[in-house]
């Protein structure tokens, strides 16, 4: 009785969970086993078991080592300077003042553009260096003070990278701050009164009620900004297609298995992120799992 | 007590200054947007102006031109690819996630958090590493170019979002009530249909939403399994990647064309929008 009790109430979850096992962590399996082998699609012939060596070639191999640093680099700017533009921006939305909600529509906006399309358009209409609009202004300005030969760099050739984190920053933002802001709108606000009525500064408050009470979700914004930011594919491969040191591992694993053929090696590539992956999610894990414990408290 | 009544003056000012603040970032932030759109409606010749050409007559020609009036390819079997496998794969989600939602917080099974971070975690790991076996294994079965590979494989990657969201709004709606219908008689189906149903309608079409956007976005999977048939938006804009800047306008409108769905869900489910982001932890 007490059994197909039991057993009626786990059948409404097995579809998803076997859909869910079936579909996402049986190629990571394959991906392990087929890291040890030898296999390249264009040569057939010389398949065999490789032992270590994909994964020594992606520790060794230069290009590889130097798309690591761009991983870790890329990822690291384009989190903590959404963070901390998204903190500023979720304080002012905060506060009551005009036309609030259309303000934050406006914010939100970057976010919602299909990526690949954002991309282009950081690509074409922005950053380009003879018609795009950042050296469009730089003219208008220039001409302004009457000079006709304003700087009119080609930022995606001379800031490579520079120029994929500002489009991932200006994409990221939003998301940094929709999190913060539902953290400081979670904020109970008798205490914020309690110690406005015993005369504390804006910067006491800030410092010592609202920033221990963000901490959760300052995490929770970098580790989930992070889990999303290393995946980043499609603004490399737009903008710069990887070139002039723009490469990530999601874009040189693409590459590695889409354009070289080597599927040993992109699989080796493919379980280092995956490895590097479980380490950041077993952070944000945690953080989330807090957060529901304060939930349930409250 | 309020005491918002009585602002001093010096803090009304601040006040408003940072509100002014506020809307400046704002519509800094707007400004590749509100560019993109503009662009979009200029001829070519003004669109490639620099100095920027602010007041240039405004002209349809870029959408024309992206709706395959130049002879260009048409973009209608890439968007209704993308339609198709956007909305199916939302649907197989919400079919599953639903009930799974269900035995989760309504009435718990054993262990329903360990289940609930299983579903998470699955969610936090890389795509890519998972591609090439999904490759093979479409090669193996000619599926590849096929957008029912991609229903599949974007019903995976959002059921995750959605089991977590479906969890925290389903965990909302007191258990009484639900008793107390049982109590008057009313069987499992008629508590789910006429009581559950409607309190989670809500949240059933922001997961929805969430999904949908989710899948709408998606490149790499797009890109790599499909091709000439089953290509979608986002794999459609690809082919701008190498454009040169004759057809900006061209570039500006496929991008507004392609954001617009989303856009649209987007600002539909906004306050929703960062409860799927943060996989439902934060409300």
């Amino acid at each position: 009785m007490d059994r197909a009790r039991a057993r009626a109430r786990r059948a409404p979850l097995l579809p998803a969970l076997l859909f869910l096992i079936l579909v996402t962590q049986l190629p990571f399996l394959a991906t392990v086993v087929i890291s040890f082998l030898r296999w390249n699609a264009l040569a057939p012939q010389n398949r065999g078991l490789a032992g270590f060596d994909n994964y020594r070639a992606v520790f060794t191999d230069p290009a590889l080592r130097s798309s690591v640093a761009t991983t870790v680099l890329l990822t690291v700017t384009v989190v903590l300077v959404s963070l901390l533009l998204g903190l500023g921006l979720a304080l002012l939305l905060d506060r009551g003042f005009r036309g609030r909600a259309l303000v934050r529509t406006l914010l939100i906006t970057p976010f919602l553009i299909v990526p690949v399309a954002s991309a282009l358009i950081w690509k074409h209409a922005l950053y380009n260096a003879s018609y795009g609009l950042i050296n469009g202004v730089l003219t208008w300005v220039w001409g302004l003070f009457g000079s006709d030969s304003p700087p009119q760099p080609d930022w995606l050739t001379r800031t490579p990278l520079a120029a994929v984190e500002v489009a991932l920053i200006w994409q990221w933002t939003p998301f940094m701050m929709l999190i913060l802001l539902a953290g400081l709108q979670s904020r109970p606000t008798d205490t914020v009164e309690a110690a406005q009525v015993d005369g504390a500064s804006a910067f006491d408050i800030f410092r010592y009620l609202t920033l221990p009470h963000l901490r959760r979700y300052l995490e929770l914004a970098a580790l989930l900004g992070t889990i999303y930011v290393v995946q980043t594919f499609d603004a490399v491969f737009t903008l710069t297609s990887g070139g002039l040191g723009t490469a990530n591992l999601p874009y040189t694993i693409y590459q590695t298995f889409y354009q070289a053929h080597d599927y040993g090696l992109a699989s080796a590539q493919g379980v280092v992120v995956l490895l590097a992956s479980l380490l950041v999610a077993t952070f944000a894990l945690r953080t989330v799992a807090s957060l529901l414990r304060r939930e349930a408290v409250r | 007590m309020r005491r918002t009544a009585a602002v001093p003056p010096g803090r009304r000012r601040r006040r408003s200054l940072l509100g002014l603040a506020a809307w400046l970032c704002g519509l800094f932030f707007f400004v590749p947007v509100a560019w993109m759109v503009l662009t979009s409606f200029h001829r070519e010749t003004d669109a490639a102006a620099n100095p920027p050409d602010l007041g240039a007559p405004l002209t349809l020609h870029g959408y024309r031109e992206f709706f395959g009036a130049g002879g260009g390819p048409s973009p209608w079997p890439p968007l209704i690819n993308s339609l198709t496998a956007s909305v199916v794969a939302t649907l197989l989600v919400l079919t599953l996630a639903v009930p799974a939602a269900y035995a989760l917080a309504v009435k718990p099974v054993r262990r329903w958090r360990d289940v609930l971070f299983f579903f998470l975690s699955t969610k936090m790991l890389p795509v890519v590493a998972g591609l090439l076996p999904v490759y093979l294994i479409a090669q193996k079965a000619g599926m590849l170019d096929d957008i029912w590979l991609l229903v599949i494989l974007y019903a995976s990657m959002n059921l995750p979002i959605a089991v977590w969201m479906m969890h925290s709004f389903l965990a909302d709606i007191p258990v009484e009530i639900m008793e107390a219908a049982a109590i008057d008689g009313a069987g499992l189906p008629t508590v789910l249909l006429r009581i559950v149903a409607p309190l989670a309608l809500p949240g059933i079409a922001a997961t929805g939403l969430i999904s949908f956007i989710f899948s709408w976005n998606e490149l790499l999977f797009a890109r790599v399994l499909t091709g000439v048939v089953a290509g979608t938006a986002p794999v459609f804009l690809t082919g701008f990647v190498t454009s040169q800047g004759l057809f900006l306008a061209k570039v500006c409108a496929a991008a507004t064309v392609i954001s617009l769905p989303v856009l649209a869900a987007g600002f539909a489910a906004q306050d929703k929008l960062v409860q799927g982001l943060s996989l439902g932890a934060v409300k």
